[in-house]
């Protein structure tokens, strides 16, 4: 128990690991075993996070349940682990969905072990980031998460499915799942070069790795670098943080890549890429782009604020556009994340106000509510897609009497989607747009009509999904569609009741938030 | 109990109902309408608490004369927002017809969806119910009304939107306002799309909540803007605080030259556009008839359309922050004028209009058209005023169309001619004799939306409406609001007369049924309401009446503001255009249709020409909106966002950054790495001066022997060891 307690993070972090180890000598035949051995492993992170959470205090400053061992000294990296009200929210949310993901991939059949273990890796790839608090610990873990998604999306993804390439030079036809993986992975990795250098040079120019002691003393830093001035070097330096994040967010015009790769990847891996991964982008611009760089960020807010507007009204217009109902939810998460990044940019623009702290808590719970309610709907998506075997939704409707229970859970996780108060899309949407608007009035005027255009495709969805008459096709025969079984009402059972609890009393995560805000950045 | 508490309570066991019945109880038909009435008929008994207790307390709405508790709800920085819930003499009024008309229509809703009746031979989840077949004990096969296939289901969203309303009047602030505001946008959705089988039904939902949507995001704005100008919501700590109004009114919004008060009030004000159904918003109310008709009455008259209503009444002193008694300021007129055009507009419309309900849809919008106005030209009063008869004649008609299509329907059943139209008033007539009930609650009804004199309450709401408009000398909204109510008198007068009066044109209304005691008594009350409520607002100084009955409404109601609003003089010039109006209306109605036979076209098609179809299509408004909106941004997002700027532009720059990688690869590949590097250097230098003859060499070692292998294997096992001894060790 000494043990446990001295060591909770990387408790926390490496049991997933350590159970795709054990995993790892299993015989593949045994299905069930290795299954409900990953599912019940990630129950373990879960059980010490919510541990932490009630051990945690949101009132002391700095990072807490600090861990540091020596990695790699000769450049004066440390093994630094911590966390603060920030980064437990996001821990939360990871070792949350992470068994919800896992229970809901029991229906995969194909390769479970490798599946299994990956999926353990992935936990790992992402807690890592959360916890790191040494700048090259935080990259490792950064690319770390890459591999294991690359693979689910490549071996496990959607099957058929095909892609039209288009290009001046002519186009070709491909398949989806390969090109979506390999966007995917070259998309970020093109991210993470500017990043890499960038956080290369800071650790050679103040010899540590050590997030706080470089936020000190890189904000205090002037001179010369490389012969130009250290603000002009700032500048570039902000633009690889900020590139490297902006495409995992994703912000428009940067977000290509999401409906490919949330379209193809297997249902969980959507219930993660959308949760959980989009959150390592907006986790870095909180964690290290708004305290390294406060007055690059307060020069660009205006541009990030545009690329966020574009992504809430693009978004929202290009999810109505649809006629794929795994790629409208897909582009919906970037008119969702789109909010976040209007928040940051309000922060950005004035931090430390008031006003800034306000959009800033908008923005962290829009993270975690997005994490909840853009996992249910994947979900929810593929458990129709494993029944019907499309997702075509020209081909569905009129399906409400056949699969009512379903229908049921579609209409609330949806409402969740489109921010109905009452639930908890709603206080996180209103805060943005409460801590943005004295700040960025017309940006935030016009990403109203995301807004609008929201309820439009969620409508649509519903619309197109239950409504109209009693779909003869899927009612009868083989094609007949069975209700949403107990397992996949268990997965949806925790989602739906943190929607509801955080829509009717969100204080309990949003105090933490707000602490960790006014600690951070006051 | 502390009146604070059951106010907190208000809204709880709707909504507990709503999960109770979703959760467990829904394959019970019986239990789940005993959760659902039980549960309206327990937040009745809690609001009537309320109300008398408020009744009961001296100077009510004054200072801190009014039930009052919040708790801190969202953290923001140093501070809170803090949410709770008030109950000052506008919500208790306000109050007292909502929970009535709420509990009216719980009841109604049992007979309404045939509770008792057996299940429909071919009725699926979906759609309306199309009757059973029975046999009877002499062997007669008859066909009855059929039970509501989903009729736990209606109970359950019945209770959420009740839920939602009593969130909305007993809340302190505008957060939790706009909380309870959605929440009902959610459960008309779900009501007015009840039937969803029915593509018209599907399609009227999404349009209701679109349509509203549309408001709301601008009220959001609103509040985002109210809430940074002020750092507040509370309703108590704006409206009722002067030094806050002053600020407010003072400082410019940059936007048209409004004040930020104007700006905020009008953003909000958008918010009730489109809750409240008026122009330009309006469409999507009459559609809203898709849903069951207890959903209308609910949307009409209890929730929806009064909450909106409720707010504008609510930030009135915001609205008027920076108006000084005379001329009107922007914000207000912006306000007047869209409520006296929507007035005359809808009115115009219903004048039209073929279908039982859609008549009293657009009366609806009319209805609220007045009470706009009324805020708009700064009528505190006879808004709130009007918005409480309303309500409850409004219910009652509603219910009482509802009981004349249901009656109608046991016609068609009866006759089994399911091509005539239950909702048709052309194929109605007579129905007096069959329904006496509902005719008599029906009559009072419409007699007191036409504003009929004395007896009824709309009379005394919709006079002093008129009455202050001509006070304060506003003549153009005079004219246009007295002509509505002609209007009005005449179109409600011509759907009594085609439904009740003269003979049945149809077989089917000759075998029109009166419903069961669960859908009159709910008449029969709502009646009493539309009578006597009007008697609690009697101007003091009318002439006979004046004085008899204290005019309690303006006395209790007026507290609720800073500065009590003073009644506006007497004056017996639009007395007599109220009773001019409402009279003439009901005549010239009852004389146009008293003699129509069936087959018969509208009396009104030949006298107005063209004008006839285009008040019948209702001014084109659907087709405008098609065209111009919804087929513009189908385009957007189908075509510019998704298959053009996505999937070309952006794909396409990353595709060709990507091919462009490819080709400098290949090239590589092809121009240097195969010609130079394989071809020249490995295959044509290497292999003719290196490698070959090199080969050539060593191919002398293979001579076959073991004994040659062996020494050399023993001599680079003496090399390899020599050299870690020397490097190594």
């Amino acid at each position: 128990m000494d043990f446990i307690n001295t060591h909770l993070l990387s408790t926390i972090l490496f049991f997933p690991v350590f159970a795709a180890l054990v995993i790892l000598f299993f015989p593949k035949e045994q299905v069930a075993l290795i299954r409900w051995t990953a599912l019940l492993s990630s129950l373990v992170p879960f059980g010490l996070t919510v541990w932490l959470w009630t051990m945690f205090d949101p009132q002391a400053a700095g990072f807490q349940f600090e861990e540091i061992y020596p990695w790699y000294e000769a450049i004066h990296s440390s093994f630094h682990l911590g966390i603060d009200g920030l980064s437990l929210s996001m821990v939360l949310l990871t070792t949350l969905l992470t068994p919800l993901a896992l229970l809901a991939s029991f229906s995969v059949q194909d390769k479970v072990k490798a599946y299994m273990m990956l999926f353990l890796f992935l936990e790992t790839g992402m807690l890592g980031v959360f916890l790191a608090m040494d700048l090259l610990i935080f990259f490792v873990f950064w690319e770390i998460g890459l591999v294991p998604m690359y693979f689910l999306i490549n071996q496990w993804g959607s099957p058929k499915g095909e892609r039209e390439v288009w290009s001046p030079f002519g186009s070709y036809i491909t398949s989806a799942r390969n090109y979506a993986s390999l966007k995917f992975m070259v998309y970020t990795m093109a991210g993470s070069l500017g990043l890499l250098l960038a956080v290369q040079m800071l650790g050679v120019l103040f010899q540590t790795y050590d997030l706080a002691t470089l936020v000190a003393q890189w904000s205090a830093f002037d001179g010369t670098l490389f012969g130009m001035d250290a603000s002009r070097v700032k500048v570039i330096a902000f633009w690889a943080f900020t590139i490297a994040f902006a495409l995992k967010v994703p912000v428009w015009p940067f977000h290509t890549w999401l409906p490919d790769a949330h379209t193809e990847a297997p249902t969980a891996g959507s219930m993660i890429l959308a949760g959980v991964l989009l959150k390592l982008g907006a986790y870095g611009f909180l964690r290290l782009v708004l305290p390294f760089y406060p007055v690059e960020a307060q020069q660009y807010a205006g541009w990030m604020a545009f690329l966020a507007t574009m992504a809430i009204v693009f978004g929202a217009f290009a999810s109505f556009g649809q006629t794929d109902f795994k790629r409208l939810v897909a582009y919906s998460s970037v008119n969702h994340m789109g909010f976040v990044l209007l928040g940051i940019a309000a922060a950005a623009k004035a931090i430390g106000t008031p006003d800034a702290t306000i959009a800033l808590n908008g923005a962290v719970l829009q993270m975690f509510n997005h994490g909840l309610s853009a996992a249910g709907m994947f979900f929810l998506v593929g458990v129709i897609y494993e029944r019907a075997h499309t997702r075509d939704l020209d081909k569905f409707g009129g399906l409400f009497p056949i699969i009512p229970v379903y229908g049921g859970i579609l209409i609330f996780t949806s409402m969740a989607s489109l921010g109905l108060p009452g639930l908890n899309g709603f206080v996180s949407e209103f805060l943005v747009v409460r801590g943005s608007f004295p700040l960025l009035p017309v940006f935030t005027a016009v990403s109203m009509l995301g807004l609008l255009f929201t309820g439009a495709y969620i409508l649509k969805g519903i619309r197109k999904v239950l409504h109209g008459p009693l779909n003869e096709h899927w009612a009868h025969g083989e094609h007949k569609l069975t209700d949403i079984n107990l397992r996949e009402i268990l997965v949806m059972a925790p989602l739906m009741a943190l929607i509801l609890i955080l829509g009717i009393y969100p204080m309990w995560l949003l105090d933490v938030i707000n602490k960790a805000m006014l600690l951070l950045f006051s | 109990m502390a009146t604070e508490t059951i106010v907190w309570l208000l809204p709880l066991p709707p909504l507990l109902a709503f999960f109770l019945i979703v959760l467990f109880t829904n394959k019970s038909k019986a239990l789940s309408h005993s959760i659902g009435v039980g549960a309206a008929l327990l937040s009745f008994v809690g609001s009537m608490v309320v109300f008398f207790r408020a009744l009961s307390v001296e100077h009510f709405g004054e200072g801190e004369h009014i039930f009052a508790s919040s708790i801190p709800w969202l953290p923001t920085g140093d501070t809170f927002l803090r949410v709770g819930v008030q109950i000052d003499p506008l919500s208790a009024v306000v109050l007292f017809f909502v929970a009535w008309t709420i509990l009216m229509i719980f009841l109604y809703s049992v007979g309404y969806h045939n509770f008792g009746q057996p299940k429909g031979d071919h009725d699926h989840p979906g759609l309306p119910p199309h009757g059973a077949t029975v046999t009877d004990a002499h062997g007669h096969k008859h066909t009855v009304l059929s039970v509501e296939p989903m009729y736990s289901r209606f109970f359950a969203f019945l209770g959420l939107f009740a839920a939602g309303m009593y969130t909305l009047v007993i809340s302190d602030n505008l957060l939790t306002l706009f909380v309870g505001w959605e929440i009902m946008g959610l459960c008309s959705y779900l009501l007015i799309g009840f039937w969803y089988a029915k593509p018209s039904a599907r399609n009227a939902a999404i349009k209701a909540f679109m349509t509203t949507r549309v408001g709301d995001v601008f009220m959001l704005l609103g509040l985002a803007y109210l809430y940074s100008a002020t750092g507040t919501l509370s309703y108590r700590e704006i409206f009722y605080n002067q030094e806050v109004l002053h600020h407010l009114a003072e400082t410019s919004s940059h936007v048209f030259g409004l004040s930020a008060a104007g700006l905020i009030a009008l953003l909000l004000f958008i918010g009730t556009i489109g809750k409240s159904a008026q122009w330009p918003l309006h469409i999507w109310l009459p559609d809203a008839m898709e849903g069951p008709t207890p959903v209308s009455a609910m949307i009409h008259a209890a929730t929806m359309v009064s909450a909106g209503v409720y707010m504008v009444i609510r930030i009135f002193p915001l609205l008027t922050a920076d108006w000084h008694g005379h001329d009107l300021t922007t914000a207000m007129s912006v306000v007047a004028f869209i409520g006296t055009f929507t007035a005359i507009f809808a009115a115009t419309i219903a004048v039209a209009q073929n279908d039982i309900k859609k008549v009293l849809a657009y009366s609806t919008i009319s209805q609220l058209g007045f009470m706009i106005s009324a805020l708009g030209m700064g009528a505190y009063i006879a808004a709130a005023f009007h918005l409480v008869t309303h309500a409850f004649f409004k219910a009652l008609l509603f219910l009482g169309s509802g009981s004349v299509i249901h009656g109608m329907e046991h016609g068609v059943l009866h006759t089994g001619n399911h091509h005539v139209d239950p909702q048709d008033m052309w194929n109605m007539g007579g129905l007096r004799k069959k329904m006496p009930i509902t005719f008599w609650t029906f009559l009072i009804g419409g007699f007191a939306l036409s504003g009929f004199p004395l007896v009824t309450a709309g009379f005394w709401s919709k006079d002093e409406i008129l009455a202050d408009a001509f006070a304060h000398g506003h003549w153009a909204i005079l004219i246009t609001l007295s002509t509505a109510a002609l209007l009005t008198a005449f179109y409600t007068m011509r759907q009594i007369t085609l439904t009740f009066l003269g003979e049945p044109r149809t077989k089917e209304a000759e075998h029109a049924h009166e419903t069961p005691w669960t859908m009159t008594l709910p008449l029969a009350v709502l009646a009493v309401f539309a009578l006597g409520y009007g008697w609690v607002g009697i101007p003091e100084h009318f002439p006979g009446l004046g004085g008899l009955l204290p005019n309690w409404f303006h006395h209790f109601v007026g507290a609720t503001l800073l500065e009590h609003p003073e009644a506006v003089e007497f004056s017996p010039i639009p007395l007599g255009i109220s009773l001019l109006v409402a009279l003439g209306g009901l005549t010239l109605g009852w004389l146009v249709y008293k003699d129509v036979k069936a087959g018969q076209p509208d009396p009104l098609q030949k006298p107005l020409g063209v004008l006839y179809p285009f008040l019948q299509n209702k001014w084109y408004f659907d087709e405008f909106y098609a065209f111009f909106v919804i087929k513009p941004m189908t385009w957007i997002s189908e075509e510019f966002s998704y298959k053009w700027m996505d999937r070309q532009l952006i794909d396409g720059i990353l595709h060709t950054v990507a091919q462009t990688a490819l080709w400098i690869g290949s090239s590589l590949r092809n121009y240097f790495d195969k010609p130079i590097i394989n071809e020249l250097l490995g295959d044509k230098l290497g292999a003719y001066w290196t490698f070959q003859p090199a080969g050539r060499a060593l191919s002398k070692a293979q001579t076959g022997r073991v004994q040659s292998y062996l020494i050399g294997a023993v001599a680079v096992f003496l090399l390899v060891a020599a050299a870690l001894y020397l490097f190594i060790f």
